[in-house]
């Protein structure tokens, strides 16, 4: 006799397109403790990212666009301020909100298909089949259904990155965070990337927060570039993009936008030098 | 097939030195026995089941003692790498313990579990623990902070992450641990039944014991040689396939 029916859910529905978040960030500060002292790693930042939001965050290195990424995926917590997401609280990293760091951080004991598994193996109500085949469908969607069963040191940084993305979506989240996801990659890799990451945020309809250091690239991917200055971290100025997807990182419109965007981030950041004097 | 056949070659060759060494009279027969004459003897301590008896005896209280400092070791090693308290006060024993060669034991085994089987599991699992827990403890340590990272927002947490994240991350390392908790293991096992008359069961060390008390240098060469073929099966069989996987997977083997 059955206890209690557990609801199950078939592979279709686990691969549906299921609705982005909204993510709303009030007045968060966060302090850092470190050797030459305390450090404002974010200064007051409030940000609202709309349902399906394709946002960049440029700056340059240590104004704390990592930190609040962090902070959105629950990873860190905030010393002060709000994080929300669909209007409830983030108190912890989840599922809903999966991240895709600068290294792949893909695990090495198991293999390719093993680690596209991992975060579908936490969701409870699928079948191991349903497992399967969300797992394949998303290799398939990276383009590396060939290299299910190689081993993570066998693939080139840029089909690791294409991995991690795949485990990264698998868990269908309705976030998806990237920390310089493609900065250690050649520019060809990279170019490959952007083409597949607009088409992929198209057609699987995720909100993203997309954190680089790289002006062209802000360009080329969000919907809307936020320029962040250091010490102290703050959010200084937006810029809308609304160039035609699929877009190209060489394009003359392209490089206009990222200009502009490049000529906000240098004003905000004083040099390095006079900052340490 | 090359490889075997050159391994082979190799080993005929030594033989054959030694067969030359002997006819040569360099040393008295008494100390050194033609390679025929031990062969002789393990056939006939194989026919009247000396060998096997011994075998049996020696391999039950090593792997018996070894698992048990494993299946102690593992979960110690965790409680170090977890908790700062476990890491002062277990961690620092370990480390202690670890330097003291494990044969060390073997007086106070004696002293506390007289001449029986207990002592020398003891010996065993005081040779195989303190590894086991170190290199545990190290392989947490050595997790790349962002696997738990990832696996945090992938929903890992407790229990799953301890088993399908870290301790899979530390796998090279508790697996170079319990090679070396072997070692130590074998190496003081031997010892203890050189040097102790265990009243419960003649083991291999007894065997080689008695040869040198009856000047039976065929029978001290020939146990020598089982105790070097008893090393070589283990390696191969238990922790080549291992190691192989872990190169495979982790992409760290040069060949």
């Amino acid at each position: 006799m059955h206890l209690a029916r557990r609801h199950h859910s078939s592979a279709t529905e686990e691969l549906q397109v299921i609705a982005p978040s909204k993510l709303a960030i009030e007045n968060v500060s966060k302090n850092f403790k470190g050797a030459s002292g305390a450090v404002l790693a974010l200064d007051h930042v409030s940000l609202n990212v709309a349902e399906g939001e394709f946002v960049c965050l440029v700056g340059a290195s240590g104004c704390g666009k990592t930190t609040l990424l962090n902070i959105i995926a629950g990873l860190e917590k905030p010393d002060s301020g709000t994080v929300q997401a669909d209007g409830k609280p983030i108190t912890g990293p989840g599922r809903e909100r999966l991240v895709m760091f600068q290294e792949p951080a893909l695990f090495p004991w198991l293999n390719v298909f093993g680690n596209v598994l991992f975060g579908l193996k936490l969701k409870p109500n699928l079948t191991n089949k349903d497992r399967h085949d969300v797992a394949k469908y998303y290799l398939e969607l990276v383009g590396l259904s060939r290299f299910e069963r190689a081993n993570i040191h066998e693939l080139s940084g840029g089909m690791k990155q294409r991995v991690s993305l795949a485990r990264a979506l698998a868990p269908n989240p309705r976030v998806l965070l990237m920390d310089e996801p493609f900065a250690a990659l050649d520019a060809l890799t990279r170019e490959q990337l952007y083409g597949d990451l607009q088409r992929i945020w198209q057609a699987r309809n995720k909100t993203i927060v997309f954190v680089t250091h790289n002006v062209r690239e802000a360009a080329c991917l969000g919907n809307r570039v936020i320029v962040f200055s250091p010490r102290p971290g703050r959010n200084r100025e937006e810029f809308a993009v609304d160039l035609p997807r699929p877009r190209d990182i060489n394009s003359v419109d392209l490089a206009v936008h990222a200009m502009e965007i490049t000529k906000a981030l240098k004003s905000f950041s004083q040099p390095e030098v006079a900052a340490a004097a | 097939m090359k490889r075997f056949l050159l391994a082979a070659l190799f080993f005929a060759v030594l033989v054959l030195l030694w067969e030359a060494a002997y006819r040569a009279k360099l040393w008295s027969p008494v100390l050194l026995p033609s390679p025929g004459q031990v062969v002789k003897y393990l056939e006939g301590a194989a026919a009247d089941g000396t060998l096997a008896k011994a075998t049996v005896i020696t391999m039950r209280r090593l792997l018996v003692g070894y698992f048990i400092g494993i299946i102690l070791g593992l979960p110690l090693g965790l409680l170090t790498a977890r908790w700062k308290v476990f890491g002062d006060t277990i961690g620092t024993l370990a480390l202690g313990l670890q330097t003291l060669p494990s044969v060390c034991w073997v007086p106070l085994a004696l002293l506390w579990f007289g001449q029986t089987e207990a002592a020398m599991l003891f010996v065993v699992i005081m040779g195989t623990l303190w590894s086991v827990v170190i290199a545990t403890e190290t392989g947490v340590r050595n997790v790349p902070p962002i696997y738990r990272r990832a696996a945090l927002t992938m929903g890992s947490k407790r229990l799953h992450m301890w088993f399908k994240v870290i301790l899979p991350s530390a796998l090279p390392f508790i697996v170079s641990g319990m090679k070396q908790g072997w070692a130590f293991a074998w190496r003081s096992l031997m010892a203890a039944e050189i040097f102790v008359t265990i009243l419960t069961g003649f083991g291999l060390g007894q065997l080689l014991h008695y040869g040198r008390e009856l000047s039976a240098m065929e029978q001290v060469i020939g146990i020598m040689i089982v105790i070097v073929v008893i090393g070589l099966l283990a390696d191969k069989i238990f922790f080549s396939p291992i190691e192989k996987f872990l190169h495979r997977r982790w992409g760290t083997s040069q060949a």
